[in-house]
């Protein structure tokens, strides 16, 4: 999926990031904690998440992650963009809340594991 | 055997947000060494968890980075209280940590074993009232 799809579908503004929308990404997760998201993650290339401070970002840059998401209308500060800009991540902000917006992804096919995800 | 290239960060123990820094620096260091991309992820979650530590419960300290022909050892040295029983905080799920580091999305005791699961091997040693200086390396 592209990242332009996933700001249309969360109705999501463009915090920064506006030139590498037609990226593609194809596994997502959704986590306010981030020593989970260190611990557990493997390789998904979106964070959904509704706590907003820089740790969020640079959490998202050492797991290799393209895309930040934060949900229930949260905005990311300057320095979180500045950070971000650095590691060329996209930032989005959507209105929805955090189940309502993985849901979202999830049915429309981003799921957890990747493009070939593998039912067991 | 070449000489080791050594990187040193000082990591701010009063300044939550920029907490981290050290790491991302350290991993564009590898990225222009052409270190393997997995070996990197490895490195920048282990020294991560351990910057992140060091300013949530040591005040902040030193990282110092040294990578060798066959190995990348990471040091973290802190002035901190030091740990008094390692064996219990090495479990997952042990924290110290108040609820104003877990709202800032920290503090699940996960982070030394996540680090002892990145890397290849680490040691911790610490005295109470001292500090910490725990080391950890990546075979390359
Ligand atoms: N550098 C340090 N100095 C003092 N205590 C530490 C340090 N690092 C870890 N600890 C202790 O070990 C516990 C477990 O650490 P960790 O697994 O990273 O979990 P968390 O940081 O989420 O509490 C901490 O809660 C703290 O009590
Ligand atoms: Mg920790």
């Amino acid at each position: 999926m592209k990242i332009l799809e996933i700001s249309k579908l969360l109705n999501a503004e463009v915090c920064w990031g506006e030139d590498r929308l037609e990226s593609e990404v194809c596994s997502a997760c959704g986590s306010d904690m981030m020593s989970d998201v260190l611990a557990f993650v493997k390789d998904q290339a979106v964070l959904l998440t509704g706590l907003v401070n820089s740790q969020v970002i640079r959490t998202a840059e050492m797991m290799d992650m393209r895309c930040v998401v934060f949900v229930r209308n949260k905005k990311p500060s300057e320095e979180m963009l500045d950070i971000a800009k650095e590691s060329g991540i996209v930032v989005l902000a959507s209105p929805m809340r955090m189940y309502d917006a993985c849901g979202v992804l999830y049915a429309n096919g981003l799921g957890d594991h990747g493009e070939t995800a593998n039912h067991e | 055997m070449s000489e080791p290239l050594v990187y040193t960060f000082l990591v701010d123990g009063d300044n939550f947000t920029s907490a981290g820094e050290a790491s991302v620096k350290m991993k564009k260091n590898l990225r222009m060494l052409a270190i393997a991309p997995d070996i990197i992820r490895r490195v920048a979650i282990a020294m991560y968890e351990g910057e992140i530590n060091m300013v949530i419960h040591a005040g902040g300290g030193t990282a110092t980075v040294s990578v060798h022909n066959d190995k990348i050892e990471i040091v973290l040295e802190d002035k901190g209280p030091g740990i008094a029983d390692v064996e219990l905080a090495m479990r997952e799920g042990f924290s110290t940590a108040p609820e104003t580091i877990r709202n800032l999305g920290f503090g699940a005791g996960m982070g030394l074993p996540n680090m002892k699961r990145n890397t290849d091997s680490m040691t911790i040693e610490s005295t109470v009232g001292v500090g910490t200086r725990i080391t950890m390396t990546v075979n390359l």
